[in-house]
């Protein structure tokens, strides 16, 4: 049996690859609610969408894209259900009687973030399914993104669906008591994302940008969750962050540091609104650690020029982020604005400090190579620049790294 | 569905009950049973286990006849030391009884396998 796409269904214009991927992650997360709402089984569910976007990937840019591309998706996933539950009858003839929309009875998009992000499964199968299911990616996108191969994403997935129906992890939205916890655990593999992404804008040319992903999720999640202020805080943190994305890389594919972006290529309208964001959820009065990491970058974002930077400030921040999350990495990242408010001897001092948990990481080196400098002690400053070139295998960091060894000059 | 919950003891655990008073040890075996009664329309049966140092190990994958060996399978840290069977409806209704074990340091939850009835 099968049933024909709905006849005013006539194919719109053309669109970029980036544009189909964009309408599938529409749409691919409602799918999957109402198929696994049909079915009772996410494993089933979760194939059914799969089959539906790479159908979708594969004919759009032939046929051109379905009016209605959510009902071209149910469509072509109930077909491939009928198929696949034929053994099934029951199931068969929930689907058979279905039509497109399924009743919105609830929202079950959070159920299935939560069922997603799962703490009981391992942090790369969260994320790969997140992306699957959610999001709408296909395996080979996911594998490229994170440059691992195919067969790993796609023995992660099955993993992970064997855990969820074999260990009981089950599909809604925790209780109140649990909450909290739950949340972080989406929001860390949001942040993940974020940070994948971030740096490998550089290095990956023309494969899915996961910060457009990180985006969409956080901003799904503050559409369901509008009362949660570190949802809003990720979320302009995530914004603040792209809105600056066009000077981070000269023309010949560089990196520009901080303190010589052109800042007329910042995105100020959308600095403008993510801050307004962030100001609302700070108006609830519970500071989180992504409210205050949107609220440093607000701090770089809004300066007119590097010398108008709010040093003070984002002092206040970092010792506000440390008493709520301590790392070594804050750490790092606080000395650079001590350095501006209490001097580089000071900032050195700090970042001295740090070396036993921070010698593996690049930029504890290139830090502190900037302190040495500052403080007119350039040949370990030099030396400091060549451990962090080691340590790092970021094309883009290496290369400022490399300028830096050859002229000598304060990259900051 | 039904879960095994397997209590793991930590070497550190077992020395800090030890250097317990009387009256605090028996505080704790107290909050244990409160626990329990407090779950009671949850669990399904379970033990105490005796120690480690009690465990004898048989392998039978050495090619040659059963080895028995004295001691726990793995030699470790962290012991199991009790077992409670529990039915409830998914993970994170086991996941919330577990948050307030006010037992051992460790407890790992283990789906059990539904086998299908037997044949006659």
């Amino acid at each position: 049996m099968s049933f024909a796409v709905p006849r005013d269904d006539k194919p719109d214009q053309t669109f970029t690859n980036r544009q189909l991927e964009q309408i599938v992650r529409e749409h691919a997360g409602r799918l999957a609610t109402a198929l696994v709402r049909i079915t009772g089984d996410f494993a089933t569910a979760e194939d059914l969408v799969q089959d539906a976007v790479l159908a979708a990937l594969g004919r759009w840019p032939v046929e051109g894209v379905p009016n209605r591309p959510d009902a071209w998706l149910f469509t072509v996933a109930r077909n491939r259900g009928l198929d696949a539950l034929r053994r099934q009858n029951n199931y068969r003839t929930k689907l058979a009687e279905l039509q497109w929309p399924v009743q919105p009875a609830q929202d079950d998009r959070l159920s299935l973030i939560f069922m997603c992000c799962h703490p009981a499964l391992s942090r790369p199968a969260q994320i790969a399914l997140t992306l699957r299911v959610v999001c709408g990616l296909t395996t080979a996108q996911i594998a490229r993104a994170f440059l691992v191969s195919e067969a790993t994403v796609a023995q992660r997935i099955t993993r992970a669906k064997r855990k969820i129906t074999d260990a009981g992890i089950p599909y809604r939205v925790p209780d109140p008591s649990e909450l909290g916890a739950r949340l972080r655990e989406v929001l860390s593999v949001i942040y993940l994302l974020l940070n994948e992404g971030y740096l490998s804008t550089a290095q990956r040319g023309g494969s899915r940008d996961l910060v457009d992903d990180a985006e969409w999720l956080a901003a799904q999640l503050h559409d369901l969750m509008p009362a949660e202020p570190e949802v809003a805080g990720l979320l302009a943190l995530i914004r603040l962050h792209r809105a600056r994305a066009n000077a981070r890389f000269d023309a010949d594919g560089n990196l520009v540091l901080l303190v010589h972006q052109d800042r007329s290529n910042w995105d100020h309208e959308a600095i403008a609104g993510a801050s307004r964001l962030l100001q609302r959820a700070a108006a609830r009065r519970e500071p989180g650690p992504y409210q205050l990491q949107a609220a440093i970058v607000a701090c770089h974002a809004e300066a007119g020029d590097w010398a108008e930077t709010d040093w003070e400030q984002i002092l206040l921040l970092y010792d506000m982020l440390l008493h709520l999350a301590p790392s070594p990495l804050t750490r790092l990242h606080r000395s650079i604005a001590l350095r501006y408010v209490a001097g580089p001897e000071a900032a050195l001092a700090e970042v001295e400090a740090l070396g036993e948990s921070l010698d593996r990481y690049h930029l504890y080196h290139a830090t502190r190579a900037d302190l040495l400098r500052a403080t007119d002690r350039a040949d370990e400053a030099r030396a400091a620049d060549r451990r962090a070139l080691e340590l790092t295998a970021n094309p883009a960091e290496q290369a400022v790294l490399r300028h830096r060894l050859d002229w000598g000059e304060d990259g900051r | 569905m039904r879960y095994v919950l397997l209590f793991v003891e930590t070497e550190q655990f077992e020395r800090d009950f030890e250097a317990m008073s009387q009256a605090d040890r028996d505080r704790a075996v107290g909050l244990v049973y409160k626990w329990m009664a407090d779950h009671a329309d949850k669990i399904r049966g379970g033990r105490k286990l005796q120690p480690a140092a009690t465990a004898t190990t048989v392998r039978l994958d050495t090619g040659s006849d059963p080895v028995v060996t004295d001691g726990p399978f793995v030699e470790g840290k962290e012991v199991v030391s009790g077992y409670t069977e529990v039915e409830v409806d998914d993970l994170d209704q086991v996941l919330h009884m577990v948050s307030t074990w006010p037992g051992c340091p460790v407890v790992e939850i283990r789906p059990i396998l539904e086998m299908p009835p037997a044949l006659p």
